[in-house]
């Protein structure tokens, strides 16, 4: 087992998952926060918008999202981010992790919109907010607060759904690398546990810290 | 009270089918020894169903090289063609399907290399492949690695051809994908310059009808794949009835034929080495 590790850069490889995932919840958060916002807003065609977004993203499913960002948007439409096909494929998978969790993350902050009492948003445009005012001061830190929980689990989802970048991004992650081995070794159980264990070690503890961020930040009513 | 009838009845062949299904895989272990006459038994075969020229599956219908060659070594062995049960063999579970007997013999573009022989033996080679480039018929800028520098190329995930080549031109632009088939469209759409991995394969897809005439294999092969059939680690009987019924392949002009038959459509020639002297077996 040891020989893994001697012969292969796993840890690299682990380094990369978590690039990946720490940039894809970034921008996952961001973009899935303007989609939750549009999806709320008092206009009829953003309401629209955003629910086009999230039907559609959501239902489409990620390796179809990752093979097509090359093969449709760089080499067909000639979106190219980076000369160099690695890099290149590296923030395609960014942008492809973030798109599609954004989706998520948009349905979890609705859902923690939900938690709102109707009160809060009438009171809030009773006292002259206008609706971005009454969005950035009162609902969406309630929101988010409530949202704590499903946002984890949608942030535990987007670590092991990096796997799927491997379908673009040859060996630089970890699933690429656990196919390289395999390819040279033959499939082994030892290797595979070191490989759970890897995503083991690094959402675990994301469960239990978000289990007590959601229980500490929760609004009490 | 009729149809239900027929439904038990279906039922009954159903399972009656399974039972001797289970019932011969594990005979297949079992009479290792006896060799020759396969009797009413039935022999699974692992091949490659995704693989043009050599292992392809399209309904019901298998074809390729190794395909060929199987079905002659099986002959051999004393199975007839209908005896023959085909298994999918992706390349990360062969060496898993031999160990749990879910299949007694592999032909699928399966290289003899060290590590492998640590988990399963191999009788063979029955053909030596090298690894290779596809580049489309109007481009004569690409000879062969040397001449990769800075061009855009094409592989899959963690492959052995990707390794090699990153290993021998550091200076290429790697794109890997999940399956050949992807790395062949972007390579006819002139989003890539070239596609490697082994000549076999290459010359499978230059041969598909869809791309007629569009792609070329280089033609000046890098590594040496020596491809052998993978069984049982430790059965040198069996080894020895295989490198047999190899042997005699080559002899009769079957062999040729099964090449000929799979990848002679674009050109392809085996390379140097070809028809190759099996190993001992050990």
């Amino acid at each position: 087992m040891g020989d893994f590790f001697s012969n292969y850069d796993i840890l690299g490889a682990f380094w990369v998952t978590v690039q990946l995932s720490v940039l894809s919840a970034i921008g996952a958060l961001v973009i899935g926060t303007v989609v939750a916002v549009l999806r709320i807003s008092p206009v009829g065609v953003l309401r629209l918008i955003g629910s086009l977004y999230v039907n559609l993203i959501r239902n489409t499913p990620l390796t179809l999202l990752m093979v097509s960002s090359i093969l449709g948007l760089t080499f067909i439409l000639g979106l190219q981010i980076s000369e160099q096909n690695t890099r290149n494929a590296y923030w395609w998978a960014v942008i492809m992790l973030s798109v599609y969790h954004a989706a998520f993350v948009c349905e979890a902050i609705r859902s923690g919109v939900n938690t709102i009492p109707a009160g809060q948003a009438e009171a809030a445009r009773s006292i002259g907010l206008t609706f971005g005012q009454s969005m950035r001061e009162v609902l969406l830190p309630q929101a988010f607060r409530g949202a704590i929980a499903p946002l984890g689990s949608t942030l535990i989802a987007l670590i092991k759904n990096t796997t799927v970048a491997a379908v673009i991004l040859g060996t630089a992650e970890a699933a690429g690398l656990l196919a390289q081995i395999t390819e040279n070794e033959g499939a082994s159980l030892p290797l595979f546990f070191v490989f759970a264990l890897g995503f083991v070690v690094l959402t675990l503890p994301i469960g239990i810290g978000i289990t007590n961020l959601s229980r500490r930040l929760a609004v009490k009513r | 009270m009729k149809s239900t009838r027929t439904g038990l009845a279906a039922a009954a062949a159903v399972l009656a089918l399974t039972v001797s299904a289970c019932g011969s895989d594990d005979g297949g272990g079992g009479d290792a020894g006896s060799g020759g006459d396969g009797g009413g038994d039935s022999i699974r075969i692992g091949i490659k169903f995704d693989q043009p020229g050599l292992g392809l599956k399209q309904g019901e219908e298998y074809t390729g090289m190794d395909v060929d060659i199987a079905t002659y070594v099986a002959g051999e062995l004393g199975y007839s063609e209908d005896q023959i049960e085909w298994v999918q063999a992706p390349s990360a579970q062969r060496e898993n399907l031999i160990a749990t007997d879910q299949v007694r013999l592999i032909f699928a573009t399966y290289s003899i290399t060290d590590e492998r022989k640590e988990q399963v033996s191999f009788a063979g080679p029955y053909f030596i492949a090298g690894q290779d480039l596809l580049v489309r018929s109007d481009d004569d800028s690409i000879t062969g690695p040397d001449s990769l520098d800075g061009k855009s190329l094409c592989s899959v995930t963690g492959s052995t051809s990707a390794q090699n080549v990153q290993e021998e031109v550091p200076g290429v632009n790697l794109q890997e994908f999940g399956t050949y088939s992807e790395c062949v469209a972007a390579l006819q759409s002139g989003a890539i310059d070239a596609l490697t991995t082994d000549d076999t394969i290459l010359a499978g897809y230059a041969a598909q009808p869809q791309y007629e005439g569009q792609l070329k294999v280089v033609g000046n092969t890098f590594s040496e794949e020596r491809y052998g059939v993978g069984l049982k680690k430790g059965d040198t009987e069996l080894c020895q009835q295989v490198t047999d019924a190899i042997n005699q392949m080559f002899e009769d002009g079957s062999w040729q034929a099964a090449v000929d038959d799979n990848l002679g459509q674009a050109g392809y020639q085996p390379g140097a080495g070809n028809p190759p002297t099996p190993d001992e077996c050990a």
